[in-house]
Parts: C-alpha cells; sequence; structure tokens
C-alpha cells in the first residue's frame, strides 16, 4: 500500500462512481481539500462562489434523507443551481428509461449529475451517455463513494491522519453494502487494519474478495479479514462501524430474526467495551436502533454519528469543486 | 528564459519597513488595524509588516492569512483546479480597518476576490491593499493604497517574488520568456 503523504497536485477524474479508480495521493488531495470546505462550513457565511452558476442536478431512484440533502447543501454552499429529481413524481413513474431520463437532464442544462440508483453499475451507463459529471450517491449494492470518504475524513480527524495499522471493524450486512465495499477500496489504500464481521449469510462472497486482496494483489491496497466472531472483530479496534440491517433486501431467511442479529452481532456497550480506548463507534445510517447497535452506544461519547453527517456536506462540497473544475484533456476518462 | 533582478533584499526589506511606517500614518495610529495576507507570499509579507510595526509602536497587529481560491472568477477557465492554501482569520473583522498584503498587484482580480472573501467574514470599518509590486495592467478599477515599488511591465513578462519563508532567499526577478496569458496569470496568483 501506499504511504504518500503529499496529495496529488490535480484532479484528473471526470466521474467519481466509486472510489477503487483513485490513487493514496487522490484521497488525500479530496481530503485536503474537504478540510478546507469544512472551514468554510464554520464561517458566518457558509457561502463561497467557487461554483456560482453551475447546475447540479440530484436524480434519486432510491429513498435517500441525508445523502440527497447534504449533496443538495453542499451545491448550494459553493453556490451552485440545485435541481432536484424525485424519482416518485417524475415521468420515471410513465415508464422512461434511465437513458431518456439522463438525457432529458442534460437537455434542460444538468452539468454535475448526482445521482443514486438500485441498480449496481446504473451510473456506469449513466456516465457513458451523459457529457458532464457523474457522482454516485449509492448504487445497488456497488458503492456509495461518498460515504468512503466521508468516513475516511471523519476517522483521519479523529484518530489522526495516518491510519496506516488501525484496526476498523465493519460489522452487519455486509452483503448488501455499498458503504461496506467502497470503504474496502478506501481503507485498504489507507492502510488500515480492515475486518468485515457479520452472519455468514451477509458475508457471502467476501472470502474471495479478501483472497484477492491479500498479499497486495491490488496495488496499492492492502489485504483484510473476513470473520463470524464480533469479539474478534472489536478486540482492540480504534473503529467500530455498524451497518443498516436492510430489511428491503433481506429475501430467503439469510437471518433467523432480527432479535437473533441483534443478539449475537448488535454493538452493545458490552462489545465496545472490547475495543481500545478511545475508540470511535461509526454508522452510516440510518440506524434501526436496538438492532445493528443499542440506542446508549449510538448516543455515547464514542459515537462520532453526527459528525461523519456533518463532514459529509464538507467532503461532498470538496467533490463538487474538484468535479466542476479541471478540462476535458486531462480527465483519464475516455470523452464520448 | 532571461531573469533580470528589480529588487535586493535588502530593497524589499527597506519597502516593508517603509509600507510600515505609511499604514501606521495613514491610520494615525494602530488602533484597529489588522492586517491579512494572502496565501501564498502575502501571508510571510503581511507578518513582516506587522513586525516592522511592532518594532516602531510597540504593538502587535492581529495578523491573518486569507485564500481566495473559491471566490476566484476563473474556475471554469484554467486547466487545473487550483489548489487550497487554508484561511486563517483569527479575530473578528467587525469594524476593523484590514490591511490587504499581497505580493504582485496584476489584474487586479485577485484583490477583487479577497475583498469578496473578507466581506463573508464580517463587515471590516475599511479595506486597505499594500503590495511588494505593482506592475501594472489592472483590468479593474482597483489601487493599491501602499506600494514597494512600482514596476511598468509587459503583458508577456513574469514578476516572481522570492520570500525566505518560502523559497529561502528574499529577490524579486522578472522574466522575458514568452508564455501563455493563462500560464503568466497562474503563475502571478
Amino acid at each position: 500500500m501506499t504511504t504518500a503523504t503529499t496529495p496529488a497536485a490535480t484532479w484528473r477524474h471526470r466521474h467519481l462512481i466509486d472510489v477503487d479508480v483513485l490513487t493514496w495521493p487522490e484521497f488525500e488531495l479530496i481530503m485536503r481539500v474537504s478540510e478546507e470546505m469544512k472551514g468554510i462550513l464554520a464561517r458566518p457565511i457558509r457561502k463561497v462562489p467557487a461554483l456560482n452558476g453551475r447546475r447540479v442536478t440530484t436524480l434519486f431512484y432510491e429513498a435517500s434523507t441525508r445523502t440527497r440533502v447534504s449533496f443538495e447543501a453542499a451545491a448550494r454552499n459553493l453556490s451552485a443551481d440545485v435541481v432536484s429529481v424525485s424519482t416518485a413524481t417524475s415521468s420515471v413513474t410513465k415508464g422512461e428509461s434511465l437513458v431518456d431520463t439522463v438525457r432529458t437532464l442534460e437537455a434542460l442544462g444538468a452539468e454535475i449529475l448526482v445521482m443514486r440508483h438500485a441498480v449496481s453499475g446504473a451510473p456506469y451507463l449513466a456516465a457513458e451517455i451523459f457529457s458532464g459529471h457523474v457522482l454516485n450517491g449509492g448504487d445497488g449494492w456497488h458503492a456509495h463513494p461518498t460515504q468512503a470518504l466521508l468516513d475516511l475524513y471523519t476517522m483521519r480527524e479523529k484518530l489522526g491522519h495516518d491510519l496506516r495499522g488501525k484496526k476498523v471493524a465493519i460489522v452487519g450486512d455486509i452483503l448488501h453494502s455499498r458503504v461496506a465495499r467502497s470503504n474496502i477500496w478506501s481503507l485498504t489504500a489507507a492502510g488500515a487494519d480492515l475486518w468485515l464481521c457479520g452472519p455468514a449469510t451477509l458475508l457471502r462472497g467476501m472470502d474471495r474478495w479478501a483472497v484477492a486482496w491479500s498479499g497486495g494483489a491490488i496495488p496499492g491496497h492492502g489485504r483484510f479479514n473476513v470473520t463470524s466472531d464480533v469479539n474478534a472483530a472489536v478486540k482492540d479496534a480504534d473503529v467500530v462501524m455498524g451497518l443498516r440491517i436492510q430489511r428491503e433486501r433481506m429475501q430467503g431467511g439469510l437471518l433467523p430474526s432480527l432479535r437473533e442479529y441483534a443478539a449475537r452481532f448488535g454493538l452493545t456497550a458490552e462489545r465496545v467495551a472490547l475495543t481500545k480506548p478511545g475508540a470511535i463507534v461509526m454508522h452510516p445510517g440510518p440506524m434501526n436502533e436496538g438492532v445493528e447497535i443499542a440506542p446508549d452506544v449510538a448516543v455515547s461519547g464514542r459515537s462520532v454519528i453526527l459528525d461523519q453527517v456533518a463532514n459529509g456536506v464538507a467532503v461532498r462540497m470538496a467533490l463538487l469543486y474538484l468535479l466542476a473544475g479541471g478540462h476535458e484533456a486531462t480527465h483519464v476518462e475516455t470523452v464520448r | 528564459m532571461t531573469d533580470r533582478q528589480i529588487m535586493t533584499g535588502d530593497e524589499i526589506r527597506r519597502a516593508i519597513v517603509r509600507i510600515s511606517h505609511e499604514i501606521v500614518e495613514k491610520q494615525a495610529g494602530t488602533q484597529g488595524l489588522a492586517l491579512v495576507g494572502i496565501q501564498r507570499r502575502g501571508v510571510p509579507l503581511a507578518q513582516r509588516v506587522a513586525d516592522a510595526i511592532a518594532e516602531h509602536e510597540g504593538i502587535l497587529l492581529p495578523v491573518g492569512a486569507l485564500d481566495i481560491t473559491f471566490y476566484r472568477d476563473d474556475l471554469s477557465l484554467v486547466a487545473e483546479q487550483p489548489m487550497v492554501k487554508g484561511t486563517d482569520l483569527p479575530f473578528d473583522l467587525n469594524g476593523v480597518t484590514v490591511v490587504v498584503v499581497d505580493d504582485v498587484l496584476y489584474t487586479g482580480r485577485t484583490v477583487r476576490a479577497a475583498m469578496d472573501a473578507l466581506i463573508d467574514f464580517g463587515r471590516p470599518r475599511a479595506i486597505r491593499l499594500a503590495v511588494l509590486i505593482d506592475r501594472g495592467h489592472r483590468e479593474l478599477p482597483i489601487r493599491a493604497d501602499h506600494v514597494g515599488k512600482n514596476v511598468p511591465t509587459s503583458r508577456e513578462e513574469i514578476v516572481h517574488v522570492h520570500v525566505a519563508e518560502i523559497d529561502g532567499s528574499d529577490e524579486v526577478t522578472i522574466s522575458r520568456q514568452i508564455r501563455t496569458t493563462e500560464a503568466a496569470e497562474a503563475a502571478d496568483r
């Protein structure tokens, strides 16, 4: 894995669909710009004219509160004009295809398209036909790059910028989690000691990922661990991240019951007590309190869940800013 | 590329001392004064002006740093997104006379951006401008209150201000290398 501490000098991506395309200096660049954006959020006027007149459109095919509001706040803080398309009240309900919707939004002036879709890979299709920039706000089980980046930012803020060797345990429904998949890329690039933990049914396939990652097989990324032993995962951890049990994605008896899950894998005060002193508790939200995380843990002094939400705005500002700049000639992605 | 020296380290020092006297004279004292350097080379220059004022007035004025990246008017024109360098204004700007310090005054667009940024932080009583070099070619109705040296230039020339804190030595040079306007403007920021 890389150990560079100097941010990349330039941004060269036309879209950001997952963090798998980022080099470590590019992660550092995003972190550096995010820090600056966080400074803006602390000012009396939380707004700068950097993207004045640029048009950001959010297209969410799946329910979301924090991600959509966070993106829209980020765009407005940069003075961009925001158009928000809710598929429930759009022509999508009349059967309009993703391709037609994207082309229509482009004709209406969209320059940066923030999209969320239930189908993994949908943003790649949008990026193929859209002449502007696509920023993935979460697609199926595949990727949630801004969540991974805000998680990385929050960990660096609380634990120091060097995460090498820090033990990070992600506990919960790994199988359906785009948050976990994006976090694998960013945290193994950061050199963290990453543990994925959940019931065997919700870890399916992850052992193959872990094998593929082992021994530096993927340049710039370290290995990670997979286990169903929650105590082993959280023991001496620096970070414990709970993932939402996605009831809407639970079919075919993946879990005996939510109660059994809570008893065996829930982040309780007793389990959190196994972590290192000063360890932090994270959750991408929305939480099922009493299932994957105990209510008292979620509001304890260890919890940085609200810091994650606040940092999300800064990180999304940084990404909108970086994507909006630059020239086509410098983009690594092919231009249609 | 030919580099010609137009200010030595000693000349820079004397210009800073003179500017420091002018600032205090114009304000009739040091009451309600603050200095803000524009990233990057304006920041050490602002600190030097503050040190010079401290020497002859015995008062250390508050000094801040301002990054104007997010206030630029050419973000979509530059090839590479400019790197942010950090804003640190550790004092209340309301009612204060803020002296903005920068190394080179050229088109005036940086100063325009700096004024917009400052006003987002509060309502200064006045904003003044001190620069080490005024090279002309203004594109906006902006002038400096305090100037270290006026240097007539052509648009093809590039003025390099070197300060010990960043570049290891103090001097100002001018080079005659022909570059695109875009690169020249980027180099002056």
